[in-house]
């Protein structure tokens, strides 16, 4: 009824092209802009920024980096946790190297830096594909976790191995360190998440996308119609790199503040965000956040209900949740193997057609 | 500037916890899951219980009753910063992750949230520096001192001298791990001998590797810092190749029952250095029985009462108590806040008289703390393991650790913290 292209008139070329064409989704976007900038901050309060929304949008970084290379060109990676470390580790160095450098360009080198590590390890994909390239991203991942254990350069020498982030801070407000309050925190990750996710939906809107997508779809087909593997696949590997390590960066530096690369960068990460995007759906912008939401907001939503409104013992809140989500992760996959992106469109589908399917 | 702070925590920790304010709330960031649960989960029962055992004999502490608040984190940074963003807010008066991630990760928050943080035996070893890590300390003894601990007991096992042997440090392969590192490169550079580290991957449960490099290599001894099911994997491949037990010592962390049983009769001979009692021939025990466990509300089924970790979760919960009660008495209230409980804790002086009243005469060592040494006396015994009669059996006195070379280590340490962190270190 409200749902549909039905009176809202395209005069010019660019309105034909944009990426909402109903007006009413159009809207929902500017609503959800509107509630994630001015509403959610309202109402932030430590406990959520810090166990939820801010392992929430940085993982949706995360997501959406892995979808570029996963979901839009279909290069399986496993190495989504070393590459995390990389940026995390390229972060430390530059804050503890240039210390009057704005946390904003630290982000973004270290995103740099991890985007041309990553098309290192993306070299092997001009060679080999599908379960034997994860193989060989799954060596990169234990070779970054392994390098920066062993390396005491990246830890700077600490006894610990440990890396602690500094406090920097954007306008006068501190987003990194203990000081740095909820607020400016999640809103310094919203602005990346949301510059990032604006890029990657325009970029796999265009040319490159498109070379991606045909590399994925049919790798011979699309050399033979004139993409160039070469530059398709390792601009992937580089992009996607590129906002992993935006997403290690900001793991370390705002959310955790100390971590040690076995424990927070391991072979878990690399699941858990392969897991994101099958959940979420592959080759969907929406997906990533979906596969976010689910995995990040699921156990906490469960462990507070069980522990804190049922009242039940930690130890089996804790096993129970992870059964419901295994049970969840399974079921998702069963009734929709496209993930909850693919519900999404189905629900706008039917949507459209409301109140009068035939 | 901090006052202010420490104002605001105040106030939001009063908010937040309105009418339950007349309790003292004692988070308990316990693991009962995952790969480190083994060791986890007696702890925690300890620490719990006798909390318990205050609220049901005594009425609490100084009349306020304390409430326990248990958060799962098993042993995963993430999950502990969750567990303490949710718990901070209820008035939680002192934090013990018992994880050494956990605890660097809550230091740099803890001290800005103006909540302290007990790290018992682990955490980073510098805090024991009270005028850098205001908020932080990790009495009765740290790393360093087990680490010289150890090699003084090697030392007197070899005849008083270390020259020309090999020493190798099998440690998990993270900040936990690798604290005694530079203890014992020191140690190694003064006594003499050589120091092979072997690290293992978390959570440790394969570790082939390491031992077919200790067997091929035959070091004189093997320092062991491991924790859940890598302590289980560990006696039980050192049982495999044969390496002689009393050889193989491990920290006060990898020497409970649950690591030596499953290994059996292998297991016989192996050491560990302890600062806690062993078994139950404690009059506070007694106590238990009657008031916590024949009333059902022991935390876990009782099976763990008196083990090696349980027996240090309620030494762990009977400092906590103690500072709490020294807090009340300097501040002359009951209801003391964290910030006061910092106060009770830089204030503890828990005499072995003391430790007799309560039901527990030389359960540990007796503990002072100042405000510039956050780490108690440093001192630890060797007990060894009876895999016959399966008992841990105490084989030394409590060994003092060489505190002259860990106190420069810890001023080396802590300022290069200060400075990195920008703390201007506070006069004592």
């Amino acid at each position: 009824m409200f749902y549909r292209e039905a009176g809202d008139f395209k005069t010019s070329y660019r309105d034909d092209g944009q990426t909402f064409p109903i007006a009413f989704d159009r809207w929902r976007y500017y609503f959800v802009l509107l509630v994630g900038f001015v509403g959610i901050p309202l109402v932030l309060t430590e406990y959520t920024a810090n166990a939820v929304m801010i392992p929430f949008l940085i993982w949706a970084i995360v997501a959406i980096g892995l979808n570029i290379l996963t979901g839009y060109c279909g290069q399986v990676s496993l190495g989504t946790g070393g590459f995390m470390a990389v940026g995390a580790y390229a972060a430390y160095k530059i804050m503890t190297a240039a210390p009057e450098l704005n946390i904003l360009f630290v982000v973004l080198l270290s995103g740099g830096v991890t985007a041309a590590v990553g098309m290192l390890f993306g070299l092997p994909s001009l060679r080999i594909k599908g379960f034997y390239l994860a193989v060989a991203t799954l060596a990169a991942q234990f070779f970054l976790v392994w390098l920066f254990n062993r390396v005491p350069w990246f830890y700077n020498n600490s006894a610990s191995g440990q890396i602690t982030a500094p406090e920097r801070s954007i306008l006068g407000m501190a987003v990194t360190g203990p000081q740095a309050g909820a607020v400016p925190k999640y809103l310094f990750c919203l602005v990346i998440l949301f510059a990032l996710a604006w890029l990657a939906r325009n970029l796999t809107r265009g040319r490159l996308g498109r070379s991606w997508m045909a590399i994925r779809d049919m790798d011979i087909a699309a050399e033979i119609i004139g993409v160039n593997p070469l530059r398709a696949k390792l601009s992937a590997f580089a992009i996607s790199s590129f906002f992993v390590g935006v997403g290690g960066a900001l793991f370390f530096t705002v959310y955790l503040g100390a971590v040690e690369v076995g424990e927070a960068f391991g072979i878990n990460k690399s699941f858990l965000a392969l897991f994101m995007i099958i959940i979420g759906g592959l080759g969907s912008i929406f997906g990533s956040f979906a596969g976010a939401a689910f995995m990040v907001l699921m156990p906490v939503l469960l462990k507070n209900l069980m522990v804190d409104t049922l009242s039940w013992p930690t130890a089996i809140a804790a096993h129970f949740e992870f059964m419901i989500v295994g049970a969840l992760i399974v079921f998702f996959l069963v009734v929709e193997p496209h993930g909850l992106a693919a519900l999404w469109r189905t629900a706008k589908e039917k949507l459209r057609l409301w109140p009068f399917p035939h | 500037m901090r006052l202010t702070r420490q104002a605001a925590a105040l106030a939001a920790a009063l908010l937040a916890a309105g009418p339950a304010m007349a309790e003292l709330v004692f988070p308990s960031l316990d693991y009962r899951t995952g790969p480190f649960a083994a060791s986890g989960i007696p702890f925690a029962d300890g620490y719990t219980d006798y909390f318990t055992l205050l609220n049901e004999r005594d009425g609490g502490i100084g009349g306020e009753m304390t409430r326990v608040l248990p958060c799962e984190t098993g042993y995963n940074t993430e999950k502990g910063v969750e567990c303490y963003e949710a718990t901070k807010g209820e008035g939680a008066l002192v934090y013990q992750p018992l994880s050494t991630g956990i605890t660097y990760q809550l230091i740099p928050k803890a001290s800005a949230d103006g909540i302290p943080i007990h790290s018992m035996g682990y955490g980073r070893t510098s805090a024991a520096n009270g005028t850098v890590f205001e908020w932080v300390f990790n009495y009765p003894g740290n790393y360093w001192d087990a680490a010289s601990i150890m090699t003084q007991h090697a030392k007197d096992m070899s005849d008083g001298s270390l020259q020309g042997k090999t020493i190798a440090l099998l440690h998990h392969n993270s900040a936990y791990g690798k604290e005694p590192i530079r203890t014992l490169e020191t140690l190694a550079e003064r006594e003499g001998f050589d120091l092979t580290l072997i690290p293992v991957d978390s959570p440790g449960q394969e570790q082939k590797s390491q031992w077919l490099q200790i067997r091929r290599e035959r070091p004189d001894f093997v320092f062991f810092w491991g924790w859940g099911v890598m302590n289980q994997v560990a006696i039980q491949e050192a049982a495999n190749i044969r390496y002689p037990m009393e050889n193989f010592i491990g920290v006060w962390w990898s020497g409970a029952e649950p690591d030596v049983m499953p290994a059996g009769k292998g297991a016989h001979g192996y050491k560990s250095v302890n600062f806690t009692g062993v078994g139950t021939d404690f009059p506070i025990f007694d106590d238990i029985r009657t008031h916590v466990v024949d009333k059902g509300l022991a935390a876990g089924d009782g099976s763990s009462v008196g083990q090696v970790q349980y027996n240090r979760g309620l030494y762990a919960a009977m400092l906590a108590a103690e500072a709490a009660r020294t807090a009340q008495e300097i501040h002359g209230t009951s209801a003391i806040n964290a910030a006061q409980m910092r106060d009770g804790m830089e204030a503890l002086n828990l005499t072995e008289d003391r430790m007799a009243e309560l039901g527990m005469p030389s359960f540990g060592p007796a503990v002072e703390v100042s405000c510039a040494n956050h780490a108690g006396p440093g001192v630890a015994l060797v007990q060894q393991w009876d895999a016959e009669a399966r008992t841990w059996t105490p084989i030394t006195d409590f060994i003092a650790a060489d505190r002259e070379l860990i106190q420069k280590l810890i001023d080396e340490d802590s300022a290069a913290y200060a400075a990195e962190n920008g703390i201007t270190p506070r006069d004592c």
